[in-house]
C-alpha cells in the first residue's frame, strides 16, 4: 500500500525467541473432524450462574443457544454442533486457574448438518445498537488473550475511540493461528475492521503486524483498500503483542498505568476476534470454532485447524499424529506465557490459541533456581521498565507495599525476565503469587471493614432502641400513677377501651396477614442495605 | 564465573612476571582454602556442596583477594583473608547473593587493619630491582620461615606510596629520581592495569559485565585526578594516566566494582554507584591515609547501593515522571 514505512514507536527490553512457526505453517488451515463428543465452556465471564436454556437429553441443532444472555455482561454459548446434550457439568478447562468450570456436553451427530443462522446484517444501514446486539448475540469473546466479552468492549467504548487497533503482532513463538487466518482469510478479517470503525466512529483503524510474517502481510496489502486501514510493520521482539505495548509501538502513547486504552481514545482488537465479527454480523454465524494451532516436536503432522469449540484436544492431537511416547509436556497457548495442561482430555475453548506437544529437549523443565546475584539481565529486558531482581527480592520477603511502589502491579507477566535469568528463577511465579497475596490481603481487609461498619451500626442500633425503651418505660410509668390516681370511677370507661382495643388488634391481623412474611424479609433487607451504607 | 576467572589471567600473568611466584602461591593457596571453606560451611549450613560450588563464586572471591595481596604474604595472612571473606561476608550473611559486602574486599579490608605491615610489604619490580625472590625464596616466605638474607632486600615502596612523599619536587623531577616509575605510572603496575583493562574489555565483550560501573569508575578518576593535577607542581596529586594504570584501578573498575551481588543494580544506579566508587579511590589516594583505596571504596559504595538503587528506580511503562 505505502512504499514508505510510516512511523512506529520501538519497545524498550524485549527478547529475541526463536520464532518456531514454520512447523504448523506448512499447509493450509484444516477443518477438524467432528468428535464424537463435545464439551462446551458456558462460564460468565463474572462467574455468576449462567441461565442455561437446554436440558439434559434434549436435542441441539448447530448454533442453537445455549445460554440466555440475560445481562449486559452477559456471555452467550452456542452448540457448535448438532447432537444430545448428555450432561450438564463442571469440567476442567485450559485456563491458567486450573479450576474446573461449568461446560454443556452434546454428543454429536454427524448426519444432521443443519445450521442455525442469524440472518446477516447489513452494518451500514443498520443502527449501532442492533449491530452490538449482534455481536452479543453471537457470544464473542476475545480470542486472544483475556477473553473479555466482545460486545461488552464495544458498548463502553462508544463515542470515545479515535483509533481503533488490530493486533496482528502474534509475538509468541510457536503460535500461528492470526497468522494463518491472515494468510487465508484476510479480507473477512478487514470487513471487520470496517464493521468496527461502523460501531465506535473510530477515524482510522492501525493494523500491528510483525515484519517476520511476510505473506499474511501480503494478504493483508492487497485487500486493504479502505483508506481508513492503515498497516504498520514492527519488527519481531517478544512481547511486542502486549496490548499497551502495541498501542505504543503504533501511536506513540503510553496508556497509562491507572487507566483503560479506551481513555485515551484506542481500542484493540485480535484478529481472531474481529474474523468471528465479521462472520457474525454479514453471515450471521455465532461463534461456533476458532482456529487452534496444533504444534511442537511430539506431533508429526503440526498444522492449524479449524476446531469447534468443545472440541477434545486430544482429537486435534490425533489428527496431527502425535507420537505419545515422544510427548513430554503439553501446554495451551504459547510457550511464554502458556499454561501446562495435565492431560489432552481438556476441550478447546474461545482463547485456546494453540496447543504444544513439545518433546523433552524442545521445552526442557526447569532447572533448578540458583542465588539470585543482581546481575539486573531481566531490567534489561523488562517492556514495562520495572526491576525485576527488586521485586523478586521483595517478593519472597512478602513486602507488599515495596513491591507496589516498585509498580508490580503493571508487571504484564510476560516472562522475559525468568527467560533470561542466568540462576533459573521462575520469577513470573513470584509476581503471580504476590499479586494474589495483595488482592487477598486487600479482601480481607475489606471485609474487616465491613463487618465493623456493620457493628457500629449494629451498636447505635442499640443504643437508639435502648433510649426508645427507656423513654416508653418512663411513660408507662407515668400512666400507670395516673391511673391509681383516678381510681376506680374509670372502671366504666376501661371496659370500653378494652373493646376498642379488641378491634384494633382485628382489624391489623387481616390487613397484616397479607404482607406477613414478605414484610419481614424486606425489612431485614432494608436493615442489610442501611448497614452497608453507613 | 570461570570467564571472570579467565579474564583475570592477563593481569595476573602480569603480577606474575613483575612480581614472581608469590603471586602464583596466593594464587593456588587461596583457590584451595576458598572451595575447602565454602565446601565446610554448605555442609554446616545444610545445603548442596556440588550445586553451589559449581556456580564457582568461591573461586572468584579467592582469585580477586590472591591478586590484591602482596606476593611476599605469609600462608596465614591468606587463610585469615579467606576466612572473612568466605564465611563471613558471604555465608554469615546467607551466601551467594545476600551479601551486602564484596566478600574479597572484606576480607582484603580485614587483613590490611589488623596486618597493616605484611598487607603492605610488596616487592620492587622486576626491572627496578636485580632479583625477584625466586621460588624456594618465595615459599620460605609463604611459609614465614625466617630469611638470613632479609626479606627487605627485596621489597620497597608502591609507586603510588612513593608519589604521595614527593613533597617539594615537581612531578617531572620526582619522574626523574626515582627508580619505580615507568612510562605513564609504575614500573610493572602498568602493565598489571593494561592486563586487568584486557580482561575487563573481554568481559564487556562477552556481556558478562555491563559498561556503566567501569566507565563511570574511570571516568570520575580521570575527571578528579585532572583536576587536582596543577600542572604537575609540587602541590599536584598525579597524573590521570597515573592513577588509570597505576595500583588497583582496573581490577578495581572491572572485577571488584563491578560484583553485581553488591552494586547498584538499576541502569542510571549502576553510574552513580561507579561514579561514588571511582571518586573515593581517588580522595583516598590523594587526601587519605592510605596509599591506595580500592578496597574501602568499593565497601563505601556497598553501603550506598541500597541508596542509590531506590532513588534510581527507572520510570516504568505507562507511569509518569
Amino acid at each position: 500500500m505505502n512504499s514508505m514505512q510510516p512511523k512506529t514507536w520501538s519497545m524498550a527490553g524485549g527478547i529475541q525467541l526463536a520464532a518456531n512457526k514454520q512447523q504448523s505453517l506448512q499447509g493450509p488451515i484444516r477443518t477438524a473432524l467432528l468428535p464424537p463428543q463435545l464439551i462446551v465452556p458456558v462460564t460468565q465471564p463474572d462467574y455468576s450462574q449462567p441461565q442455561l436454556c437446554v436440558q439434559v437429553g434434549e436435542r441441539v441443532q448447530k448454533g442453537q443457544p445455549l445460554v440466555c444472555v440475560l445481562s449486559a455482561q452477559g456471555l452467550a454459548a452456542h452448540a457448535p454442533a448438532a447432537g444430545i446434550v448428555t450432561a450438564i457439568t463442571t469440567h476442567a478447562v485450559p485456563t491458567a486457574s486450573g479450576l474446573p468450570e461449568l461446560c454443556v456436553v452434546i454428543d454429536t451427530d454427524a448426519a444432521d448438518t443443519s445450521w442455525h443462522k442469524l440472518p446477516p446484517l447489513d452494518y451500514m444501514q443498520s443502527d449501532i445498537d442492533t449491530v452490538i446486539q449482534r455481536v452479543a448475540e453471537s457470544g464473542i469473546s476475545g480470542l486472544g488473550g483475556a477473553g473479555f466479552p466482545a460486545h461488552q468492549k464495544l458498548r463502553s467504548s462508544l463515542g470515545k475511540v479515535d483509533t481503533l487497533i488490530l493486533n496482528a503482532a502474534e509475538c509468541e513463538p510457536y503460535l500461528t493461528a492470526d497468522e494463518a487466518l491472515l494468510r487465508e482469510r484476510a479480507m473477512d478479517v478487514l470487513d471487520g475492521c470496517l464493521i468496527l470503525l461502523r460501531i465506535t466512529g473510530a477515524s482510522r483503524c492501525l493494523i500491528g503486524i510483525e515484519d517476520n510474517k511476510p505473506q499474511a502481510l501480503a494478504a493483508l496489502r492487497s485487500h486493504a483498500g479502505d483508506p481508513r486501514l492503515h498497516i504498520r510493520v514492527i519488527p519481531a521482539k517478544y512481547p511486542s503483542g502486549a496490548d499497551r505495548l502495541l498501542i505504543h509501538a503504533l501511536t506513540g502513547t503510553a496508556i497509562p498505568a491507572s487507566t483503560l486504552p479506551i481513555d485515551c481514545g484506542v481500542l484493540c482488537h485480535n484478529v481472531g476476534t474481529v474474523f468471528a465479527i465479521a462472520r457474525a454480523v454479514l453471515h450471521g454465524e455465532p461463534l461456533l470454532s476458532r482456529i487452534t494451532t496444533i504444534t511442537g516436536a511430539a506431533v508429526q503432522q503440526p498444522a492449524n485447524y479449524e476446531a469447534l469449540i468443545g472440541t477434545p484436544i486430544r482429537e486435534l492431537l490425533l489428527q496431527s499424529a502425535v507420537d505419545t511416547t515422544r510427548l513430554s509436556q503439553l501446554v495451551c497457548g504459547g510457550p511464554m506465557m502458556g499454561t501446562a495442561l495435565a492431560n489432552a482430555d481438556l476441550p478447546v475453548t474461545r482463547t485456546a490459541n494453540c496447543i504444544i506437544a513439545a518433546t523433552e529437549p524442545e521445552l526442557p523443565l526447569p532447572q533448578p533456581a540458583q542465588a539470585c546475584i543482581r546481575c539486573g539481565f531481566c531490567a534489561e529486558v523488562c517492556p514495562v521498565q520495572l526491576l525485576p531482581q527488586q521485586l523478586y527480592w521483595f517478593a519472597r520477603n512478602r513486602e507488599h507495599a515495596r513491591a507496589l511502589a516498585h509498580n508490580l502491579a503493571d508487571c504484564i507477566e510476560c516472562g522475559a525476565c525468568a527467560h533470561v535469568c542466568p540462576s533459573h528463577i521462575p520469577l513470573v511465579q513470584y509476581y503471580r503469587a504476590t499479586k494474589a497475596e495483595i488482592a487477598e490481603a486487600n479482601d480481607k481487609q475489606q471485609r474487616a471493614h465491613h463487618w465493623k461498619l456493620r457493628f457500629d451500626a449494629h451498636q447505635q442500633r442499640k443504643a437508639v432502641e435502648k433510649v426508645a425503651e427507656e423513654q416508653r418505660r418512663a411513660e408507662r410509668a407515668v400512666l400507670a400513677s395516673q391511673k391509681q390516681q383516678s381510681g376506680t370511677a374509670a372502671t366504666l370507661s376501661a371496659r370500653d377501651a378494652v373493646a376498642a382495643a379488641l378491634a384494633r388488634v382485628q382489624a391489623k391481623k387481616a390487613a397484616g396477614d397479607k404482607l406477613a412474611s414478605g414484610s419481614v424479609a424486606s425489612s431485614n433487607v432494608a436493615d442489610d442495605n442501611k448497614d452497608s451504607r453507613s | 564465573m570461570l570467564q571472570v576467572v579467565l579474564a583475570c589471567v592477563p593481569g595476573t600473568a602480569a603480577l606474575w612476571f613483575y612480581f614472581g611466584y608469590g603471586v602464583l602461591i596466593n594464587l593456588v593457596w587461596l583457590c584451595v582454602l576458598a572451595v575447602g571453606l565454602e565446601a565446610l560451611v554448605l555442609i554446616l549450613r545444610q545445603r548442596p556442596v556440588l550445586v553451589y560450588l559449581r556456580d564457582y563464586s568461591a573461586v572468584v572471591t579467592a582469585v580477586l583477594l590472591a591478586v590484591a595481596l602482596p606476593p611476599t604474604a605469609p600462608w596465614w595472612l591468606g587463610l585469615c583473608g579467606i576466612f572473612f571473606a568466605i564465611v563471613i561476608a558471604k555465608h554469615l550473611y546467607g551466601g551467594l547473593g545476600y551479601n551486602p559486602f564484596n566478600p574479597a574486599m572484606v576480607g582484603y579490608a580485614a587483613l590490611l587493619l589488623a596486618f597493616p605491615v605484611p598487607m603492605t610489604r610488596w616487592l620492587l619490580p622486576a626491572g627496578v630491582t636485580q632479583a625477584l625472590p625466586d621460588i624456594g625464596t618465595s615459599f620460605a616466605l609463604f611459609l614465614d620461615h625466617d630469611i638470613h638474607t632479609g626479606i627487605d632486600a627485596y621489597t620497597g615502596a608502591t609507586p603510588l606510596d612513593k608519589f604521595r612523599q614527593h613533597h617539594a619536587l615537581l612531578v617531572s623531577e620526582f619522574w626523574k629520581g626515582t627508580a619505580v616509575m615507568g612510562q605513564w605510572s609504575g614500573v610493572g603496575w602498568e602493565w598489571v592495569n593494561a592486563g586487568f583493562l584486557g580482561g575487563g574489555l573481554y568481559l564487556l565483550h562477552k556481556k558478562i559485565i555491563s559498561w556503566h560501573i567501569p566507565l563511570s569508575f574511570l571516568l570520575a578518576m580521570t575527571l578528579l585526578a585532572a583536576l587536582f593535577y596543577d600542572g604537575g607542581s609540587s602541590q599536584s596529586h598525579g597524573s590521570p594516566l597515573m592513577h588509570l594504570f597505576g595500583g588497583a584501578t582496573m581490577l578495581g573498575a572491572f572485577f571488584i566494582a563491578t560484583d553485581p551481588v553488591t552494586a547498584a543494580t538499576t541502569t542510571r544506579g549502576k553510574l552513580v554507584y561507579g561514579a561514588l566508587v571511582g571518586s573515593v579511590v581517588f580522595v583516598i589516594r590523594a587526601f587519605g591515609a592510605y596509599p591506595d583505596g580500592v578496597a574501602f571504596a568499593v565497601l563505601i559504595g556497598n553501603l550506598a547501593a541500597p541508596l542509590i538503587d531506590r532513588c534510581t528506580q527507572p520510570r516504568t511503562f505507562g507511569h509518569s515522571k
